[in-house]
């Protein structure tokens, strides 16, 4: 096992940290108050090849590998959770599925325009009556010749209102599973904001990640041609379950990153604040506190960087699993990036609850990645079956 | 060049000052470094020349010579009307080697700074950048060391030779040239022991301006040597010289400066208009931290610090400023600095002259109110 | 075409400064990073190479670890780098460091309309002399404090800052051309970039690489081909304390404004 990062990925973690203090932080907190997505940073990072990290060269990406990917991630949830979901759901839940299944032509009509950024991906699996159980699925679409039409809504889309391309799992008919059952035959596809018979629903308002939009999409008799079905028919379930694998990489990335960046705060501010004449941090409460802020966030680093490490391996053997590996990491980057935040705030006191110091938004923006992609009670179902624990 | 025989220092005498001129008006740094230069020529018992090359510029020597030098050397040609590195360093390279001067100051001008090195290159001699202080005299350089360095007395009173090429030279006739490194935390002496002419760029507005002597004007030699240059020793073109039309922010000869830093990001145009207010109560100007320029909050030309202009106010306040190293470095040497910062540990409490912690937000209305006041009754 | 720029690493002094008892730098204890002048060099270099295609060298002198600095740039855009490193080559001034950096660059080959790039000056020495000094040891013209460049065919259009104003000046190639910050705002790295860094080809010129140039000589380079010597290094004695004004309120702002004018400092 190697703990050592190339000289690579140490220079991309020093450009990915530049970046983000000097481009991403200091819209940070005006994008929450605002809930203004932050489109003039997307172009900046797309012109560093950020909108498409570990995409291979033919295909307009940078080449990268997915560690690098994630530290990207991380290092901009580190100052901005908002900016750092943008780029997740786009690269994971987009591009990475096309790739990933796409035919040849699909990449080469998408990908160059996706890692380039001028277009945002998304992803549309959830529905008003299917969040965690995908087979709740209600949208449907129906081959009419050259092309299918799609009928139904999803939710909670993110990059929603701003998205350009769209996978979008829906019912395409009826299978029977192993055991002989009837079940819906789900199928995935590359859905265009042009598209006629697309439409946007409402915005969500949310607790954090307030930059990041989040929507309903509406789709009334939507025409998709034919060959922009993802993968095969039937294979809609596989795809997405995949496609959440990968996402759950990034958004344990996301929260990684806040949890890092509340630490950096709190240990910033705890040397400087001055209570019954000592620094907070001469206090033992603070060091215990820090320690073990710091010891959570670590370790959730180390389960990150495996899990990318391990996405890596089955790109070159895909007997290689990353599931279990992708659930953890969420699982535990998340909860210590909730904790972590949480504990911060408290060391901050009443100004940790004011807007004028950053943490207070992290702590909200933490929240999210303990729901999202599957939430906790979901990795945990995903870790048991992988155990074989049934 | 080469036949340049530099290293007989005893063929070098004389102390030389370069006086540059810009569309025939003076610099004032011209009469600093006269005046500096008479100090060092009577150190060390010899004649002061001002070098001033230009276009039809002799009237400008008398004014030169009021200052303390012995002799302006006029070298005029109309290929000089407009400063090129090429031409300047060729005439003044060859003045240097047709009269050997041992030592030859600059003013650490954007012109002096790129002329010096040149002509120091081709004369194959040392050149101390940007220097604050310079001696010959042994004693006035202890005495020097004794006020501004921390330096045990035990090192000061032994010094007089240093130990150069693995031989003590003496370093009692070396000019010595000193210079401050990382904004002034750190302090260097440089001499120039093997090579002649001794040369040093100074710093503009450091050195005092001597009282002008009339009568060392009206007795001066005006001299105007042969000036050998043609239009192909030039390899660059002046196609146009613009004074700058926008009001540049004259922070370097400012007596007052209210400076900004990161901490106005609440309220970036209150913040500057805060600061706008109180200078104008003290008739200051603005100033700002490279964070604030960085940021796009306010224009290059406020910066104070190691990248923006250095500046020795009587007053500087810095409001929201936290005082990194760089930004020291161009505002240390104020005569009374005032920090307003939220932040009791921020720097710049350092080097501050007063301080209050609190928000600039709250604190430059009342500062503004209050000096508004002092100023009407005194 | 070609554009070669010369880049050194520097201590970072955004921080603290660290100084060893004996007055002298303590170094050990500092980032280093590309002194920032020089990256506003890379930068334009860069620009002139997405308009014209043409290839850009980064140069330093340093010691083995500057390699980490040229791989950077590397990734921010430029096609190769030139470390030049030696024993020999330590204890250099301006002047012999310009000698020797000016015979890195005969050694990659100054052609007709080639450009060379320095930053205006390092923040560690702020000397601001390389750049003229390598122009003259290359005897080739130079244009410092430059603040925008135009290609024009074969020539070279450039502002030129003044304090008071601007120049704008023609200059003939090759030449060398000092930037300042004013010129650009320099590029991150990119992904790709990073990725490719390690795999673009890196030179090492050291002394025996260079010997052979005219300008290597024992006496005009390192320590003993350096004019000027350092006489003392010394630390400046601290100000005395400033005084804490109580209370960020109206009676505090009245009490220094009282002060101020009685002392007549406003």
């Amino acid at each position: 096992m190697d703990f050592v990062l190339s000289k690579e990925h140490e220079m991309l973690r020093k450009m990915y940290r530049e970046f983000a203090e000097n481009e991403v932080k200091p819209l940070a907190q005006e994008i929450d108050e605002e809930e203004r997505f932050p489109m003039e940073t997307v172009k900046k990072m797309a012109r560093l090849g950020m909108m498409g990290t570990y995409f291979p060269r033919e295909y307009g990406g940078a080449g990268a590998d997915p560690l690098a990917y994630v530290m990207c991630v991380e290092e901009l949830a580190k100052v901005c959770g908002t900016t750092a979901v943008i780029v997740s759901a786009h690269t994971s839940l987009c591009a990475a599925p096309i790739f990933e299944n796409g035919t040849e032509e699909q990449k080469m009509k998408y990908l160059p325009k996706l890692c380039s950024g001028e277009w945002i991906g998304a992803f549309g699996l959830t529905e008003p009556g299917a969040g965690t159980d995908a087979q709740g699925q209600q949208t449907t679409a129906v081959l009419e010749g050259d092309h299918y039409v799609l009928n139904g809504s999803k939710c909670f889309i993110t990059n929603g209102n701003v998205a350009d391309v769209f996978i979008i799992i829906a019912v395409t008919g009826t299978a029977t599973d192993k055991r002989g059952r009837k079940v819906k035959e789900i199928s995935a596809f590359i859905v265009e904001r042009t598209f006629p018979g697309f439409s946007q629903g409402k915005h969500e308002k949310k607790m954090g990640i307030r930059g990041s939009s989040t929507c309903d999409l509406i789709f009334e008799d939507c025409i998709v041609p034919k060959e922009n079905l993802l993968g095969k028919v039937g294979d809609g379930f596989k795809i997405a379950m995949k496609t959440l694998d990968g996402g759950r990489i990034g958004i344990a990335a996301q929260a990684l990153g806040l949890g890092e960046g509340a630490v950096e705060e709190a240990i910033k501010y705890t040397r400087e604040r001055v209570q019954f004449g000592k620094r907070i941090s001469q206090f033992q409460n603070t060091q215990f506190q820090l320690a073990d802020m710091h010891t959570r966030m670590q370790a959730a680093q180390y389960l990150v960087y495996a899990a990318a490490m391990k996405k890596e391996e089955h790109a070159r053997n895909s007997k290689v699993s990353y599931s279990m590996d992708a659930a953890m990491a969420k699982l535990f980057a998340a909860e210590a990036a909730s904790d972590v935040t949480r504990r911060a705030v408290q060391l901050f006191g009443g100004y940790g609850y004011t807007r004028e110091y950053p943490v207070e938004r992290m702590m909200r923006d933490a929240k999210i990645t303990e729901i999202y992609e599957g939430t906790s009670e979901v990795q945990k179902m995903v870790i048991a079956s992988n155990l074989g624990v049934k | 060049m080469s036949e340049f025989k530099n290293t007989v220092l005893e063929e070098f005498k004389d102390v030389w000052v370069f006086c540059e001129q810009r569309q025939g008006v003076l610099m004032p740094t011209d009469f600093e470094l006269i005046s500096e230069g008479r100090k060092l020529a009577d150190e060390l018992g010899v004649r002061l020349y001002g070098l001033l090359l230009g276009d039809k510029v002799e009237g400008l020597a008398r004014e030169l010579a009021g200052y303390g030098a012995d002799e302006i050397i006029v070298c005029e040609h109309p290929l000089l009307k407009d400063y090129t590195t090429d031409a300047y360093a060729k005439v003044i390279c060859d003045m240097v080697v047709e009269r050997k001067p041992e030592a030859l100051l600059v003013g650490a001008t954007n012109i002096g700074r790129d002329l010096a090195p040149r002509c120091a290159a081709r004369l194959h001699t040392g050149l101390c950048a940007d220097c604050t202080h310079l001696d010959v005299d042994m004693g006035i350089y202890k005495d020097f060391l004794r006020e501004a360095s921390t330096l045990p007395e035990e090192k000061i009173a032994g010094l007089g030779s240093a130990i150069v090429l693995g031989k003590p030279h003496d370093v009692s006739r070396d000019l010595k040239m000193t210079r401050p490194a990382f904004g002034g935390h750190l302090m260097a002496s440089i001499i120039c022991p093997r090579f002649r002419p001794c040369m040093a760029t100074v710093r503009p507005g450091v050195m005092k301006k001597a009282p002008f002597d009339q009568k060392r004007a009206d007795s001066a030699v005006i001299s105007k040597p042969a000036v050998r240059l043609a239009a192909s020793d030039i390899r660059t073109q002046v196609l146009e010289t613009v004074k700058e039309a926008r009001k540049l922010v004259d922070l370097t000869g400012a007596e007052v400066i209210v400076s900004v830093g990161r901490g106005i990001s609440k309220d970036i145009q209150g913040g500057i208009k805060l600061a706008e207010e109180l200078a104008d109560v003290l008739h200051g100007v603005v100033g700002s931290s490279r964070a604030c320029v960085d940021a796009g909050w306010i224009t290059a030309d406020h910066q104070v610090g190691q990248t923006g202009k250095t500046v020795r106010p009587r007053v500087y306040i810095a409001l929201g400023i936290s005082g990194a190293i760089q930004h020291q470095a161009g505002m240390s040497d104020s005569e009374c600095i005032i920090a307003v910062n939220k932040n009791e540990n921020a720097p710049i409490f350092e080097i501050a002259d007063y301080g209050i912690v609190g928000d600039l937000f709250k604190v430059t209305p009342m500062l503004i109110e209050e000096f508004k006041k002092a100023m009407e009754n005194k | 075409m070609k554009i070669i720029v010369c880049v050194k690493q520097v201590p970072d002094t955004s921080g603290k400064v660290a100084v060893n008892p004996d007055g002298t730098l303590n170094r050990a204890s500092m980032q280093t990073i590309t002194n920032p002048d020089d990256k506003n060099a890379i930068e334009a270099a860069l620009k002139l190479k997405d308009e014209t295609g043409c290839r850009v060298t980064a140069v330093t002198m340093g010691p083995p670890p500057a390699e980490g600095m040229l791989r950077e740039l590397i990734a921010m855009g430029c096609d190769d780098a030139v470390l030049i490193s030696g024993r020999e080559f330590g204890g250099s001034d301006t002047f012999a460091t310009s000698q020797i950096i000016a015979a890195g660059i005969n050694a990659i080959g100054l052609e007709q309309d080639d450009i060379v790039f320095c930053g205006r000056q390092a923040i560690d020495g702020d000397t601001a002399q390389v750049g003229p000094q390598i122009a003259e040891k290359l005897n080739i013209p130079q244009v410092s404090y430059v603040a925008d460049i135009k290609k024009e065919g074969n020539e070279i259009v450039v502002k030129r800052m003044l304090e008071d104003g601007y120049m704008t000046v023609k200059v003939q190639t090759p030449c060398l051309l000092t930037c300042i910050k004013e010129l650009n705002e320099p590029r991150y790295m990119s992904v790709g970039g990073i990725v490719d860094a390690y795999s673009k080809p890196m030179q090492v010129f050291d002394y025996p690489r260079l010997k052979d140039d005219p300008l290597i000589e024992a006496d005009t380079i390192g320590l003993a081909g350096s004019p000027t010597n350092i006489l003392t290094s010394f630390t400046p004695p601290q100000k005395g304390a400033g005084m804490m004004l109580e209370g960020a309120d109206r009676a505090a702002c009245e009490k220094l404004a009282d002060i101020l004018v009685g002392k007549h400092i406003i």
